[in-house]
């Protein structure tokens, strides 16, 4: 379970990394830790896998990924964790998950997809139908980003 | 513009910052160049706005908390004022207007049950909201956003 230390770690490890070359002591020093406890820790989140990755969040516009699209499909129930597998070894497919449908809304597992133009992305889709031999989909484009922010876990 | 170096940089720093005591050099060894450039480097790319943020990807489940993606039909005239009220909840993350009845679609985290069906309940009676669909994933197969830069 996570303790105090823990949650403190994790709260400023989500604002401003700094960009030195002992980054770290500096964190540890804010923290009034050692280096070495912070990092040991850090470690242990990483192979418990609290941390999935540590690194850059680019802007997609930016560097040229302006379009994505959230694309909704339907999938056999038996298909589900075979084309799961597929897909998340697919380098254009970013999120890929299964999600309960609803009354109205058949759709069951959702795929995101950045490329640098719309049509990119509609290119991408039907190479995945024609893969994955899945016909019933549809696509999601964004048309305003009302909110887009990294989690700010314990900061209540 | 982004030069060669930077997009090398820049598909390394996505995913290999190490937990050592200057892990900057080590991406400065990988590139063959300076600990210092690489630090120089990056400060550019993020006061342009290529780079959003430097630090850890937390896995939200693995921290105690529950995620879901809802999508809403909202009334035109309503939209700018129901996406404001989504945006204030902390545990909103994504909020994406998108073409199609289903016109507004966001991610939640909370830290229990109770606190997001209180919120989803809260949203569904808002003023213009036609409809709303609550999709918790039952499999995550990826969630990894990488840009290969080329």
């Amino acid at each position: 379970m996570l303790d105090e230390l823990d949650k403190k770690i994790i709260v400023i490890m989500q604002e401003d990394f700094p960009l030195v070359a002992e980054p770290y002591r500096e964190i540890a020093e804010r923290l009034g830790i050692h280096e070495d406890e912070l990092l040991g820790r850090l470690k242990e989140y990483r192979q418990s896998g609290k941390i999935r990755k540590m690194g850059a969040v680019l802007r997609h516009r930016e560097v040229g990924y302006a379009a994505n699209a959230l694309c909704a499909w339907i999938v056999p129930e038996e298909r589900i964790v075979e084309i799961g597998k597929m897909l998340a070894k697919d380098a254009v497919v970013s999120h890929c998950y299964a999600r309960i449908s609803q009354p109205g809304w058949p759709y069951n597992f959702y795929t995101m997809l950045h490329a640098h133009t719309r049509k990119d992305c509609k290119v991408l889709a039907e190479d995945i139908a024609k893969r994955t031999g899945l016909q019933e989909y549809v696509m999601l484009f964004s048309t305003k980003e009302w909110k887009k922010i990294s989690m700010q876990y314990f900061k209540d | 513009m982004l030069t060669a170096f930077d997009k090398s940089l820049l598909n390394i720093i996505q995913t290999d910052l190490s937990f050592e005591k200057r892990p900057f050099a080590l991406v400065a060894k990988k590139l063959e160049t300076t600990e210092t450039i690489v630090i120089e480097r990056l400060k550019f790319l993020k006061e342009q706005g290529f780079i959003r943020r430097i630090g850890p990807f937390f896995d939200s489940t693995k921290l105690g908390y529950i995620g879901t993606l809802v999508a809403l039909e909202v009334k035109k005239e309503y939209l700018a004022q129901v996406a404001g009220v989504i945006n204030s909840y902390y545990g909103v993350t994504h909020n994406y207007e998108r073409e199609a009845d289903l016109n507004l679609w966001f991610t939640l985290l909370s830290p229990n049950l109770l606190k997001q069906d209180e919120i989803l309940e809260t949203i569904r009676n808002l003023d213009g909201v036609v409809r709303l669909l609550n999709l918790p994933a039952t499999q995550k197969f990826k969630v990894s956003v990488q840009f290969s830069l080329t």
